[in-house]
């Protein structure tokens, strides 16, 4: 039997074998080029190596830092808004009790189905100047005249920041409500009879009992965040200036846009490669020690 | 009170569905309205529609678009679907020691920035002559460490008394595989189809570095590039985008519960 088992372990790499391959060579190995390549400087076909000179201008580049702080702007206000916002709708139509719950959750999970393109391109039109979000505003009194969303700095990236939320509130709403889903009913009823208010069993039951999967949604949505790139392309295209610029743009237009620097564009990249995982032991150290 | 705090929680949620409603009936208006009406935040449907079309698949090769679109997306979910659940099962049926060293490795991938990766794609596509070609833009997703591990998760409920049971009819590894697994697994390999299918549908950085010429363009590179144009004509981009829309919220609202299942991967 014992032989028998070594004998199908070894059959299994006819499974294994082609997938992982692949990944090793569209994922890991351009991982490594890319670390190659950011030692380098060049144009066109011609690269050779320059040390650390492109980690030195790293700190003295005013586009990335612009780029940097963009992003993590994004990534400090934006992510916790929407994590809360899910859990809060998620809570909410967690209730067996209410009506039309079917619907609500429908419409709010329906933005997640949208093409980043087209939903920013929308967003784009609907913050026109003469657009319709301000003459609505207009219309209830909120403002007194149009505000210019995306050519003033501030605003545009109260946009950016709002289309996110609108795009990905309930994709992560999904996630706690099915989690919510498996925590034993009894335990509010338990918490009922000992007097516990609805809030109060929100964060004391519902939000501790969820942490890992809270945990999860914040390490994807910092993930993307960071990678954050069709919205702010379609929607801004960066500007006004570069306010709205996030890193993974300014490697693209390091690369493609701009007279290309491969060199550069990589070690800007592996900025984002580092953040990526700094972030990512942060949180999981922050999720560990509070459970 | 209690009344009170309940229509609270309603309003709450009507003010929310509506937010998220509104680009929808905001995109299916503006399909019938020309760009200076949109632009000044007509709401209400106009009468522009099929002028609206017709300059759309005048200005632009939209057919081509949706083509290339399809074609990307349905070969690109084929192959994704083929290999990563031949690999979610071996790494999970065949287990061993280097096999969960390799597995953990693999993973790693789902940490790597996209942004890291694209410039030597690009020199390799480029180094392999396949840029501009829709190859190029499937292969580099046709396998990720995500849905091998969504297809390890879900065949770790696989019953594999089936597999034993084969084995006495004399099956080979590889047709218990195809014969047996495949077809048991078909919710779990719808899921992945919806999810992997509108990753292709509606990925943009990629193809925009991979795909240079008009002809080879996706969906979504025709609706930025007509949108990030000097004078956007509004009225005919609603049009693309609803084209472009339209695919995946049919997928959605015909099968709800496996894109749900698909979108949540292996978390539960």
């Amino acid at each position: 039997m014992e032989r028998k088992w070594n004998k199908s372990s070894l059959m299994g790499w006819q499974f294994v074998a082609l997938p992982s391959a692949l990944i090793l060579l569209f994922s890991f190995y351009p991982m490594f080029q890319s670390l190659l390549l950011s030692f380098q400087s060049g144009k066109g076909t011609v690269y050779h190596y320059v040390g650390i000179d492109n980690y030195i201008r790293l700190f003295s580049d005013p586009m990335f830092k612009q780029a940097v702080f963009n992003t993590l702007l994004y990534l400090i206000v934006q992510v916790p808004i929407m994590l809360l916002l899910g859990l809060v709708i998620a809570h909410l139509l967690n209730n067996p009790k209410l009506r039309f719950k079917g619907f609500y959750r429908t419409a709010i999970f329906l933005p997640c189905v949208t093409s980043l393109v087209s939903y920013a391109v929308l967003f784009k039109s609907i913050f026109a100047v003469d657009g319709i979000l301000n003459k609505m505003l207009l219309s209830m009194h909120v403002i007194q005249e149009p505000i210019a969303w995306l050519m003033d700095p501030i605003w545009a990236r109260v946009v950016i920041i709002a289309a996110i939320t609108w795009r990905w509130t309930g994709y992560n709403m999904i996630f706690y409500l099915s989690a919510m889903q498996n925590i034993d009913p009894s335990i509010y009823e338990a918490a009922s009879i000992d007097g516990a208010s609805k809030t109060r069993q929100f964060f004391s039951i519902t939000v501790p009992m969820l942490k890992p999967i809270i945990l999860f949604t914040a390490i994807i949505s910092t993930n993307g965040t960071l990678q954050l790139f069709d919205e702010v392309v379609n929607i801004t295209k960066g500007g006004p200036g570069n306010a709205t610029m996030t890193i993974s743009q300014y490697i693209y237009n390091l690369s493609f846009v701009y007279t290309p620097n491969f060199g550069y564009a990589a070690t800007v990249s592996y900025a984002i490669v580092v953040m990526v995982a700094v972030l990512a032991l942060f949180q999981l150290k922050l999720g560990g020690e509070k459970r | 009170m209690k009344k009170l705090t309940t229509m609270v929680v309603h309003l709450f949620l009507i003010v929310a569905s509506v937010i998220s409603l509104f680009p929808f009936v905001w995109m299916l208006m503006g399909m019938t309205n020309s760009s200076s009406e949109i632009l000044k935040g007509k709401f209400s449907f106009g009468s522009m529609l099929m002028e609206n079309i017709h300059k759309l698949l005048d200005m632009t090769s939209l057919g081509a678009a949706f083509w290339n679109s399809a074609i990307i997306a349905i070969i690109g979910t084929v192959g994704t679907l083929l290999l990563s659940s031949m690999a979610g099962y071996g790494f999970e049926i065949y287990h061993s020691k280097s096999k969960s060293r390799l597995f953990g490795l693999l993973m790693l991938s789902m940490m790597m920035p996209f942004a890291a990766v694209m410039i030597p794609l690009f020199r390799m596509f480029s180094g392999m002559g396949l840029l501009n070609t829709p190859t190029a833009v499937i292969l580099p997703t046709i396998t990720t460490a995500f849905m091998i591990f969504f297809f390890l998760q879900n065949t770790k409920s696989f019953p594999r008394e089936l597999l034993q049971a084969g084995r006495v009819d004399g099956l080979s590894e590889w047709r218990l595989f195809t014969r047996i697994y495949m077809p048991t697994m078909k919710p779990t390999y719808a899921a992945a189809a919806i999810i992997t299918f509108m990753n292709y549908w509606n990925s943009f950085l990629w193809p925009l570095i991979a795909l240079q010429t008009q002809d080879k363009k996706t969906l979504p590179l025709v609706v930025s590039s007509l949108a990030s144009s000097y004078n956007p004509d509004y009225g005919i981009i609603m049009v693309a985008i609803v084209i472009t829309t339209l695919p995946s919220v049919l997928i959605f609202f015909l099968l709800q519960k496996q894109f749900v299942q698909g979108m949540l991967g292996s978390v539960k």
